[in-house]
């Protein structure tokens, strides 16, 4: 079996005991749901949303809630793994670890799409805007999976820290924002109008984030979980 | 105590007579600027310790770098010294500014690319520091700080041209064309002088703290030792 075959296989396998322990538990996404229904909640009463919104802070709404929510999925995973040294028992399998790195950035970005799948069609219903686009699904899968991807590298350093669940979003914010901002301007385009090739600019900025993550991730994540 | 080393010392006259001599000059010796007047010459400072806090970390990305592959301590001591000086020449660089802004753009604050990049890593340094202080094994510590330092300095640049889609109202003075900061003769010679002195003061600075570090860990681990002794 060649290496890339069996690099591949590995990140599936990964993925795949994420998936059941989730679909068994229902502990992480379901926390997600229902922290982006409150969010949602809240900023509509906090920005009167009823009678000012626009396709900007529609698109705001969506980006900040599903961030929010992503940080608290992405602290569940990791955490998963602490309980009865799991980590410990992933890291003695004599597979690449940045296998195990994507496994686990592939679950968080799933976790993600399901917050999204949920949120798309709330927004259209509460907001008259048309959001389930297939542009916007695009940015949305792009926007998750590099968030995912540097949100996993980081938590698996903050779990091993004294503040654990605190430190994620103090980290991991400052790095994510060329996501959210692009992420952002780009849905608000779609929802006013705008086709995907004039949001063409900020798809790239979404890309060459991802690519960025998956080679930081590839690369350092071996440094963060050897011992 | 271990004793300052000579060269230590002699740089650190040097950077105070560069810094004095800039000063002098800068005060002194360089018109005043057409439209804006006196409140240029915050400028000189201004990209003086803008640039020494890209300096501070750069070093930091680039020995945290060294660290992961070579795992010797002191690789991670200077890592943490980048971040810190480049911490407080940002820092200043974004007050510095902030007074030159008021006048010339009548506000103390603008989302323009080069502010908010700056604010941005001052977070990303914020939070390399809570990282570091969250974790008490030195090992642990030294390689996730490294892979921050790295993760974070990469990430930067995006940001800058992310927000850069906004149109600037930051005048571009290295390689810009237009007219706002034709530098006459004077000016670029105290400019150059400001950024060698700011340059020779980072070194210094780098070396102290370095030094200061070393004498923590003896520190540490005398206690260590007197402790497990006792």
């Amino acid at each position: 079996m060649t290496p890339l075959v069996n690099f591949i296989r590995v990140t599936i396998d990964i993925l795949r005991k994420d998936l059941m322990l989730e679909w068994r538990s229902r502990e992480q996404v379901g926390g997600m749901l229902v922290f982006a229904l409150l969010a949602i909640l809240m900023f509509n009463f906090a920005l009167e949303l009823e009678s000012s919104w626009t396709a900007g802070i529609v698109a705001g709404v969506l980006w900040v809630t599903l961030v929010f929510a992503g940080t608290i999925g992405l602290n569940q995973s990791m955490a998963a793994e602490k309980v009865n040294g799991c980590f410990d028992g992933l890291l003695l399998a004599p597979v690449d670890r940045s296998a195990i790195f994507f496994g686990k950035a592939l679950g968080n970005t799933l976790s993600m799409w399901v917050v999204a799948g949920f949120l798309m069609p709330l927004l259209a219903v509460l907001y008259p805007v048309n959001i389930l686009h297939g542009g916007i699904v695009l940015i949305i899968v792009l926007g998750t999976l590099g968030y995912s991807m540097a949100g996993t590298l980081l938590a698996a350093m903050t779990i091993q820290t004294r503040a654990r669940d605190a430190l994620l979003p103090i980290l991991l914010f400052p790095l994510a924002l060329p996501v959210l901002l692009a992420a952002v301007r780009s849905t608000g385009m779609l929802l006013s109008g705008f086709p995907l090739t004039d949001a063409r600019f900020w798809v790239d900025m979404l890309t060459a984030f991802d690519v960025i993550f998956a080679v930081l991730g590839w690369m350092l994540f071996d440094y963060v979980v050897e011992e | 105590m271990r004793k300052q080393p000579l060269r230590l010392t002699l740089l650190d006259a040097a950077s105070v007579m560069l810094l004095a001599a800039a000063l002098v000059i800068v005060f002194f010796f360089t018109p005043l600027e057409e439209t804006m007047g006196a409140v240029q010459k915050v400028f000189y400072m201004h990209i003086s310790a803008a640039w020494v806090g890209m300096l501070g970390f750069l070093a930091a990305a680039v020995f945290g770098g060294i660290y992961l592959k070579k795992r010797e301590p002191r690789w991670d001591l200077m890592s943490e010294t980048g971040v810190e000086i480049g911490l407080v020449f940002t820092l200043v660089g974004i007050v510095s500014g902030s007074i030159w802004a008021k006048p010339v753009w009548n506000t103390w604050w603008t989302w323009d690319p080069r502010l908010t990049t700056s604010a941005v890593m001052v977070l990303i340094y914020l939070a390399y520091q809570m990282l570091r202080r969250g974790l008490d094994d030195p090992g642990r510590r030294a390689r996730y700080s490294a892979v921050y330092a790295l993760a974070g300095f990469v990430t930067v640049p995006l940001t800058f041209f992310s927000i850069r889609l906004f149109r600037t109202i930051h005048p571009v003075v290295v390689g810009g064309s237009s007219g706002m900061f034709a530098m006459d003769k004077p000016m670029l010679a105290a400019f150059f002088l400001c950024l060698a002195a700011f340059t020779v003061l980072f070194v210094d600075l780098f070396w102290h703290r370095y030094m200061l570090g070393r004498q923590i860990d003896t520190l540490e681990t005398l206690e260590a030792g007197s402790n497990g002794g006792s």
